[in-house]
C-alpha cells in the first residue's frame, strides 16, 4: 500500500488535482482511498458526485466513539473509497487536532484494508501546526507531492512544506516524491518550476497546463476523465497518474533559501514584467 | 556562606548560574542583600511551583462562596482544584457554593470543534441550578490554545441570565508562575466587581481585608477579634467572601492587606481610584497580631477606639497566657524551616518566634523581590517578557467615590509610624546564616534537611510528603492538614498545639518495622555443580 499526502497552496487545484490522479490511477484498477483533510470536507466531491459525505468528525461528535466504518467512508467513481475528516467551522476550535483525531479514529475502524494500493491524502493549504503535518508524521503517508504553479506565492509555500518534510524526513520516513506544477500560464512556467524542482533535489513530475474542461467537469460534479474521457486534459491527468505509479525517485528536500528563491524566479524572466 | 557554597556546588554551569540569584544566606543582619525572583524556573528542576490558572481560580477567586466558578476544560484542572485550599466559608441564605467542583469537562471533540457552545451550557445548568448572582469562568490551557471567545460568552450570560458573569483568561502557561493567575484575578475583580455597588458609605472603623483566604478559618477569628474592637468589616478579598459585599468594597476606609503578594495589585488600584489608603498586617503570631491592631488604632487615630485595641489585647492574652507558657516550654530552642507562597513565610516566622522557635530557612514559590526585599527597590525592578505579558491596569479617581480620609499631612506623618502603603520584605527580618531561597525545589529540600536538621519544616502539598518521609515534622499550609484556625490569638496556640504534637508524640516508637524482625532479601548460596545437575533435573 502506497500512502501518498498531497500538499500545495491554498487555491492551487489540490482536491482537483488529487481526484483526477486518482480517476486515472483507478482506470489504471487500482484500489484507492482518498482522505480528505480539509475542515470545508470537499476533496472528495468530483469523485462522489456531490458534497454527500458524512465526516467523520461531524460523527464522532454525534454518535460517540461507537462508529460504523460504512457510516463515514462512501465509494465512488472507480469504486474509489472516499472518506473526509471534516473540522469546525472558521474560527473556532482547531482543525488540526481534529485531523489527528480522525486518521487515528480511521485506524482503529479499520479503514486501511490490505486490498489498498492507494490511500490519498488531500491535506488543506501549508503545514501550519503539527495537525496538518499528521498525514506525514509516525509513518503514515511515505511520499509526498506538491502542487505548485509558477507564481511566486505558490513556489513560496512549497518551499515551506519542503521544510515541513525534511524535519519528519528523519523521524518518519517521509519523502519527496515531486512537484506537480498546475499551470496559471505564467511566462516561462515549466522551465521555473523545474529549476526550482531541481533545485530542491527533487523532479516536476509533470506539467499540467491551463483547461478549461476542468471548470466544466467540476460544474457538473465530475473528474475530466469521467465527464470528458476522450478530451486532451484527460490524457494529460492519465499521463499523470502513469508517471505517479511509476515513479522512484523519493527524496529528502533541500528548503531554499529566502533570497535563492528570489534568484531563480529573476532568472526565468520574472524581471522582465517588472 | 558554608551551606549556600555547599547546595550549589552541586549543579552543573548553567543551572548553577541559575540557581545562585535565588539563594540566598544571609550575611550582616540586617541584610540588604537581593536576590533573582519571579523568573522562570530551571527545566526539568522539580520546583514546586503552580500555573496561572492555580492563582486564579483555586488562590484568588476559589473562596468566593456566592459565585459559581466554571473551569472551562478537560477536567483534571477542575477536580485537582476542588477544595485542595480548604478555605471554609458562612454561608449567607443557607448556600455555599464552595462545596461544588463546576467544569465544562471539555472532550476531543469539543476541542476540535470550539467549546463555546458547551461553555454557554454550562453556564445556562449552573444558574438553573445554583440561581446564583454571578459566575466566573476560568480558562484552562487548551482553551487558550483553541481560542474560545470566553468573554463573549461571559457578555452572552450577562444578558441572557441578567446576572454579573465573568472570563478569565488565566490559561496554565501564562506567567513563570502561579503570580501571573493572582494578578490577572485582582484585574478582573477591580474592573467590573469593586464599586459596582450602591450601598452608602460604612461606618467610620470599617475595613476590607485583602489577601486572607479563610483557610481553616483564619477569617473566622480575625474577624471575631476586629468586631470585638468595634471594626466593621465591608468585605474580605476573598476568604469567607462574597460577590455582593465585594461590589460594596469601595465603602470601607481602610484596605488591610495580609498576602502582599497575591492582592498588593486591587489595593494599589482601589488607592488610586477610591483613595482608600492601604496598611500591611499580619494576623499571624502573637506579637504580629498585637502590633497590627496597633497600626489600624493608629491610621485612625481615635482615643476610644485605641483603648478598645489595648483592652481586647490585654483579655485575648490573658485568657491564653498559660497555653503560651506551656507550648513555648515544650518549643523553644528548636528551628524551623518553612517555604510556602509569597507572603506567609515572613508571616509564620513571627509566630514561630512567639514560641521561641528559631526559623533557620525560608522562601518562596512565586515572590516578586518586593516580598523579599521590601517595596523600596520596586523602582529597581527590571520588568521582563513574562511580566509585561500580564494586563498592567492603570486606575483614574472615581468622580463619585473618590474621597479623602486621612489628609495629605497626616498621611505623611502616619508614614513615618505605622507600614502605609509599604511592605518592608522578608530578608531584613532574618538572623546571620539563615538560607533565603526563591523557587526552591526538591533537590535543595533535601540538601536543607542534611545541612540544617531543623525539627520543622511548613511547606505545600508537592514537598510536605518527601519532607515526612525524612522523619521531619511537616505541615501542609495550605489546608493545615484538617485543622486551624491558626491566625489571631486563639489560632497560634492551635498552631502551637499542632507542632509539639508532631515533635512530641513517640507513635513511631511504638511502631516495629517489618524489615527490623524479617529479611527483606532471601536469597541461598550454590555450587556450579549442583546448579548444573539441577537445570538437568528440571
Amino acid at each position: 500500500m502506497r500512502q501518498v499526502a498531497i500538499y500545495g497552496k491554498g487555491g492551487i487545484g489540490k482536491s482537483t488535482t488529487t481526484q483526477n490522479l486518482n480517476a486515472g490511477l483507478a482506470e489504471m484498477g487500482k484500489h484507492i482511498m482518498i482522505v480528505g483533510c480539509d475542515p470545508k470536507a470537499d476533496s472528495t466531491r468530483l469523485i462522489l458526485g456531490g458534497l454527500a459525505q458524512q465526516t467523520v468528525l461531524d460523527t464522532l461528535r454525534e454518535e460517540g466513539e461507537d462508529i460504523d466504518l460504512g457510516y463515514v467512508m462512501k465509494t465512488g467513481y472507480g469504486g474509489i473509497k472516499c472518506v473526509e475528516s471534516g473540522g469546525p467551522e472558521p474560527g473556532v476550535g482547531c482543525a488540526g487536532r481534529g485531523i489527528i483525531t480522525s486518521i487515528n479514529l480511521l485506524e482503529r475502524l479499520g479503514a486501511y484494508t490490505a486490498d489498498l494500493d492507494y490511500v490519498f491524502y488531500d491535506v488543506l493549504g501549508d503545514v501550519v501546526c503539527g495537525g496538518f503535518a499528521m498525514p506525514i508524521r509516525e509513518g503514515k503517508a511515505r511520499e509526498i507531492y506538491i502542487v505548485a504553479s509558477g507564481e511566486m506565492m505558490a513556489l513560496y509555500a512549497a518551499n515551506n512544506i519542503s521544510k515541513g518534510i525534511q524535519k519528519y524526513a528523519s523521524t518518519g520516513g517521509v519523502r519527496l516524491g515531486g512537484i506537480i506544477c498546475n499551470s496559471r500560464k505564467v511566462d516561462g512556467e515549466a522551465e521555473l518550476v523545474e529549476a526550482f524542482a531541481k533545485e530542491l533535489g527533487t523532479q516536476m513530475i509533470h506539467f499540467v497546463p491551463r483547461d478549461n474542461m476542468v471548470q466544466r467537469a467540476e460544474i457538473n460534479k465530475k473528474t475530466v476523465i469521467e465527464y470528458a474521457p476522450e478530451s486532451d486534459q484527460a490524457a494529460v491527468y492519465r499521463e499523470l497518474a502513469r508517471k505517479i505509479d511509476g515513479n522512484d525517485m523519493f527524496v529528502i528536500p533541500k528548503p531554499l533559501k529566502q533570497e535563492r528563491l528570489e534568484q531563480i524566479l529573476m532568472d526565468h524572466g520574472m524581471m522582465d514584467i517588472a | 556562606m558554608e551551606e549556600r557554597t555547599r547546595i550549589l556546588d552541586q549543579y552543573g554551569a548553567r543551572v548553577y548560574k541559575n540557581r545562585k540569584e535565588h539563594v540566598v544566606q544571609v550575611e550582616n543582619a540586617p541584610s540588604n542583600q537581593s536576590i533573582a525572583a519571579n523568573s522562570r524556573s530551571v527545566p526539568g528542576i522539580m520546583t514546586n511551583r503552580g500555573c496561572c490558572y492555580a492563582g486564579c481560580k483555586g488562590v484568588v477567586l476559589g473562596p468566593l462562596k456566592d459565585v459559581a466558578i466554571i473551569t472551562h476544560g478537560p477536567i483534571g484542572c477542575g477536580f485537582y482544584s476542588w477544595g485542595t485550599r480548604r478555605n471554609k466559608a458562612t454561608p449567607v441564605d443557607g448556600r455555599n457554593f464552595l462545596e461544588y467542583c463546576l467544569s465544562t469537562d471539555l472532550q476531543e471533540p469539543d476541542i476540535v470543534f470550539g467549546g463555546e457552545k458547551k461553555l454557554k451550557q454550562a453556564i445556562r445548568e449552573a444558574v438553573g441550578i445554583f440561581h446564583p448572582k454571578c459566575v466566573m469562568i476560568c480558562s484552562t490551557c487548551p482553551v487558550g490554545l483553541i481560542g474560545d471567545d470566553i468573554q463573549a460568552v461571559a457578555d452572552w450570560a450577562q444578558q441572557e441570565f441578567s446576572i454579573k458573569c465573568l472570563a478569565f483568561s488565566c490559561e496554565g502557561y501564562k506567567g513563570v508562575s502561579q503570580s501571573a493567575g493572582h494578578h490577572i484575578a485582582n484585574n478582573g475583580l477591580m474592573k467590573y466587581i469593586v464599586g459596582s455597588g450602591d450601598a452608602p458609605p460604612a461606618k467610620r472603623f470599617s475595613v476590607n481585608i485583602l489577601g486572607e483566604y479563610n483557610i481553616g478559618g483564619d477569617e473566622w477569628e480575625i474577624a471575631r477579634i476586629l468586631k470585638r474592637i468595634g471594626y466593621d468589616i465591608v468585605a474580605t478579598f476573598t476568604g469567607n467572601g462574597s460577590y455582593e459585599t465585594m461590589k460594596n468594597a469601595h465603602t470601607a476606609s481602610l484596605n488591610l492587606v495580609q498576602c502582599h503578594r497575591s492582592i498588593n495589585y486591587i489595593a494599589e488600584m482601589m488607592k488610586d481610584k477610591y483613595n482608600i489608603d492601604w496598611i500591611k498586617i499580619n494576623f499571624i503570631g502573637l506579637g504580629a497580631v498585637c502590633k497590627s491592631l496597633r497600626d489600624m488604632a493608629k491610621y485612625f487615630g481615635d482615643p476610644d477606639l485605641t483603648a478598645r485595641t489595648e483592652a481586647v489585647i490585654a483579655d485575648e492574652l490573658s485568657e491564653i497566657q498559660d497555653d503560651i507558657d506551656y507550648y513555648r516550654e515544650k518549643l523553644k530552642g528548636k528551628t524551623a524551616g518553612i517555604f510556602v507562597g509569597g507572603s506567609r513565610s515572613h508571616h509564620y516566622q513571627n509566630l514561630l518566634a512567639d514560641f521561641g522557635v528559631h526559623t533557620v530557612i525560608a522562601g518562596y514559590e512565586f515572590a516578586h523581590r518586593d516580598d523579599y526585599e521590601g517595596r523600596g527597590i520596586l523602582p529597581n525592578i527590571k520588568e521582563d517578557a513574562d511580566s509585561k505579558n500580564i494586563e498592567q491596569l492603570h486606575m483614574q479617581p472615581d468622580e463619585k467615590h473618590y474621597r479623602m480620609i486621612v489628609s495629605k499631612e497626616r498621611f505623611e506623618d502616619l508614614k513615618q509610624e505605622i507600614p502605609l502603603a509599604d511592605y518592608g520584605g522578608m530578608i531584613h527580618e532574618m538572623n546571620d546564616g539563615n538560607m533565603v531561597i526563591d523557587d526552591f525545589n526538591h533537590f535543595e529540600t533535601l540538601e536543607l534537611l542534611r545541612l540544617f536538621k531543623p525539627d520543622f519544616f511548613f511547606s505545600g502539598i508537592k514537598d510536605k510528603y518527601i519532607l515526612q518521609k525524612a522523619g521531619v515534622v511537616s505541615r501542609q499550609m495550605h489546608s493545615y492538614d484538617y485543622s486551624g484556625p491558626y491566625a489571631g490569638f486563639r489560632g497560634a496556640v492551635n498552631f502551637a498545639r499542632d507542632i509539639s504534637m508532631g515533635l512530641n508524640v513517640p507513635v513511631w516508637g511504638y511502631v516495629t518495622p517489618p524489615w527490623k524482625t524479617e529479611p527483606t532479601l532471601t536469597g541461598r548460596l550454590t555450587h556450579p555443580e549442583e546448579e548444573r545437575q539441577g537445570k538437568k533435573n528440571a
